[in-house]
């Protein structure tokens, strides 16, 4: 990878009052690759990710979009330069269809005026095109599931033609057969040359999808591994901070009794 | 989710929801998806009543997977890239709207169970109060009675289309009713005292009202006080520089053939321009809905069938014919009441039909949503604001102009308290994210058919008063019920 990464990030720093949730973050994605961030619970991932969004803006550091120095301040920013997020916790309108909610602040108009029939039509066509099966596109989002929303707010992410998408634990309401699906399509996004950044806790899904892997550990960089050359041993001890880890601890325990019988 | 999936086994043909048009419908094979009014319903005036905020499809428990042998014309949409092994987007367990008149009330029965209440009580409500009145007293339903009905609800009315765009972004501005005296003070003053052109005090009237509100907008929003506090601040101010702008006259008398007074008191006495007017909407109401319909089916989008498109033009036409005639019966149609009726319509185009409507309503569903969204919410607060300012002066104008004065009193009094509660019993929800402009049409009716049928029986003031209340309570507690059912059934 020597082209200019899509997005890179250099010594991004939050803190949300006494909490140092980011320090010196870095991270580069480049396109057509799948960075996986992994990290404990509280690690700073979602922060993370709505630093790069706008949601959230950084106290400290650079984003640079295509090599360039960019500024996000708002999700109109991160909108503008076509970086596309799925967030952890949902962000859609309960009182509004799902229709009006795919097409939330880039509604489509002839002449001034909601032209409603183009939306649906385009609704239905991404989500068949998905394989997202919801009863009507013109229900409420409040009556959806909770995996139904999902798959709707990542539908959302892709309409807008985005360069880079961040799902924040798109799976983890899934379904079975869904979260198979997510992860094709994470994987057809990765085949149109498009930047994804997926953050999940679940290891499998990461080595099934994922080109690299970046680790946060209590808001910092602890390393980031090459997927098909490092195993998940690694990985996990990354993410806990070292190799002796109530994980490892577990293992080894189970690996006793076993030996025992 | 996982429960649902929708294997090939349980259903047979794999069908696109997609391709199933109307017509297949009405063959009585498949699925329609109706749409509310957030869909289909032109900006025309749909005084139909059953305005509901959420599109839904389906009603009846038949007709399901199993009842659909004859659906095996199913066309893929061209173009769509179908991913591999993508079955058609249906759920077996969706309940399919019957065709045709039936499936329309089974439609409505279940819309009504399910909390999505709308104009349904307020349109019942205003029966039973012109039943009663009309029982008690024959002249309630006169033609003199309900023109000057029709004149009177117009000024509250404006000032409740405000109060309406606020409700919806679930905020509340307690400052319409001095923001308006303020208007019609500022309007005398200048064209009355200081002798300005009528139309250039109108306008700076009008453009105070509108500065006004975007101030409130603007401590809101930007600086982060409550609205309500904010609001009410306005309201203390506003009357207070009104009482100052007045002066010591006290009250300024506009004369009888200024085109301000020109508002309230002309008629359109042709009976030709009523009908017109009625025959006028009721045409574009129907091209409307026809030229929609045909959209959606050309691009393969379930669409309204044609039985529901008549019965909603025909309970229009009805109704739009029957004011005409009863306003003919006098001195014809208003010219308040068309102005306020054109107004109207222009909110409800702007609020389902524009982006910034969309807008409205998710800043109201979800703030945080609307933000990520990309949507600049505290734009959108100061500018509902202004509205709500803008609205308001325009309603002192046209109370200005039934009563041809400024004086000191007005603005104050219960006028902002029938402001707001015109939208609420009209329909629109005090949570926000739910309700429409016609609120104020029928809450101001609602409202407007008490006042003047507790003079015409000679009742005082007082009791007319806690008669109001109680309707609005009752409002409040309808749209607190009907919330909560709404969540229980999975569309709150
Ligand atoms: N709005 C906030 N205000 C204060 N502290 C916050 C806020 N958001 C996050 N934090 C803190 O920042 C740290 C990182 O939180 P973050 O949500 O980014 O974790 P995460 O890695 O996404 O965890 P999870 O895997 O549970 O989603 C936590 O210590 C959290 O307490
Ligand atoms: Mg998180």
């Amino acid at each position: 990878m020597t082209a200019t990464p899509v997005l890179a990030l250099r010594g991004i720093s939050k803190r949300f009052g006494a909490v140092q949730a980011l320090t010196d973050v870095e991270l580069e994605v480049h396109a057509g690759e799948v960075v996986a961030l992994v990290g404990d619970n509280g690690a700073g991932k979602s922060t993370l990710v709505k630093t790069i969004a706008g949601v959230g803006p950084a106290d400290d550091g650079v984003i640079e979009w295509r090599g360039e120095q960019v500024r996000v301040e708002r999700p109109h920013d991160a909108q503008a330069l076509g970086i596309a997020t799925v967030y952890q916790d949902l962000a859609l309108c309960d009182n509004i269809d799902v229709v009006g909610n795919l097409f939330l602040g880039r509604e489509i108009t002839r002449a001034g005026i909601l032209d409603e029939v183009e939306m649906e039509r385009r609704s239905r066509e991404l989500l068949e095109t998905l394989s997202i099966r919801i009863p009507s596109v013109r229900i409420p989002i409040a009556s959806l599931s909770g995996g139904q929303r999902q798959t709707v707010a990542i539908a959302r992410s892709m309409l807008g033609e985005p360069g880079l998408v961040i799902l924040d634990e798109p799976t983890a309401a899934l379904g079975v057969e869904q979260t198979a699906q997510v992860l094709d399509l994470v994987e057809r996004l990765r085949e149109r040359g498009l930047a994804v950044v997926l953050i999940s806790h679940n290891m499998a899904d990461v080595k099934a999808v994922a080109d690299r892997v970046a680790v946060l550990r209590l808001g910092r960089n602890n390393g980031t591994f090459d997927v098909a050359t490092t195993s998940q041993e690694d990985i996990i001890s990354a993410i806990t901070g070292a190799t002796d880890n109530a994980v490892t601890r577990r293992k080894a325990r189970t690996s006793d009794a076993e030996d025992q019988k | 989710m996982t429960t649902d999936l929708n294997t090939p086994a349980d259903e047979p043909e794999p069908r696109d929801h997609a391709a199933t048009t109307a017509a297949e419908a009405d063959a009585g094979t498949g699925t329609t998806g109706t749409t509310g009014s957030t869909g289909t319903t032109s900006g025309t005036a749909s005084a139909t009543t059953e305005a509901t905020h959420s599109a839904t499809e389906t009603a009846s428990a038949a007709a399901t997977g199993a009842a659909q042998p004859g659906s095996s014309a199913a066309r893929p949409i061209k173009g769509a890239p179908v991913a591999p092994g993508a079955v058609a987007a249906i759920d077996p367990r969706l309940l399919v709207r019957e065709r045709g008149f039936k499936g329309y009330l089974q439609e409505f029965g279940r819309k009504l169970r399910g909390g999505e209440l709308g104009s349904v009580p307020v349109v019942v409500g205003l029966a039973i109060i012109w039943a009663v009145f009309q029982w008690k007293d024959s002249a309630f339903l006169s033609p003199k009675n309900l023109s000057d009905l029709s004149i009177y609800i117009v000024g509250t009315g404006m000032i409740s289309v405000g109060i309406v765009l606020v409700l919806l972004l679930g905020e509340i501005d307690l400052s319409v009713g001095s923001v308006s005296g303020l208007a019609a003070a500022i309007l005398a003053v200048l064209y009355v005292n200081e002798g300005m052109s009528e139309w250039l005090a109108i306008l700076i009237a009008l453009s105070a009202g509108a500065a006004a509100g975007a101030l409130h907008g603007f401590f809101f929003a930007r600086i982060g006080v409550p609205a309500f506090v904010v609001t009410l601040a306005g309201l203390l101010a506003w009357n207070g520089l009104m009482l100052q702008v007045l002066g010591t006259t006290g009250t300024i008398n506009l004369d009888r053939d200024s085109f301000i007074v020109y508002l309230t008191s002309h008629y359109f006495v042709y009976i030709a321009v009523a009908y017109g007017v009625a025959g006028l909407a009721v045409a574009s109401f129907l091209a409307a809905q026809l030229l929609d319909a045909r959209r959606r089916q050309a691009a393969g989008v379930p669409s309204r069938p044609l039985s529901e498109i008549l019965v909603r033009t025909a309970v229009l036409a009805v109704l739009a014919f029957a004011v005409a005639w009863r306003l003919n019966e006098y001195k014809g149609l208003p010219l308040a009441l068309l102005i306020f009726l054109v107004v109207l319509i222009a909110y409800d185009v702007l609020l389902r039909r524009t982006r910034f409507g969309r807008k409205v309503f998710a800043v109201g569903g979800g703030v945080e949503a609307a933000r990520r969204a990309g949507i600049n919410v505290t734009l959108v607060r100061i500018t509902v604001f202004a509205i709500s300012g803008l609205m308001a002066s325009v309603g002192g104008l046209f109370i200005a102009s039934r009563i041809a004065a400024a004086n000191q009193g007005a603005g104050t009094g219960n006028l902002l308290m029938e402001a707001i509660a015109a939208a609420v019993i009209g329909g629109t929800s005090l949570f926000g994210g739910r309700g429409s402009v016609w609120s104020a049409l029928l809450g101001m009716l609602v409202i407007g058919s008490i006042a003047s049928g507790m003079a015409l029986l000679g009742i005082e003031a007082s009791v007319q008063y806690m008669i109001t209340g109680g309707v609005l309570l009752a409002a409040v507690v309808i749209d607190s019920v009907s919330r909560r059912t709404q969540r229980s059934a999975g569309r709150g």
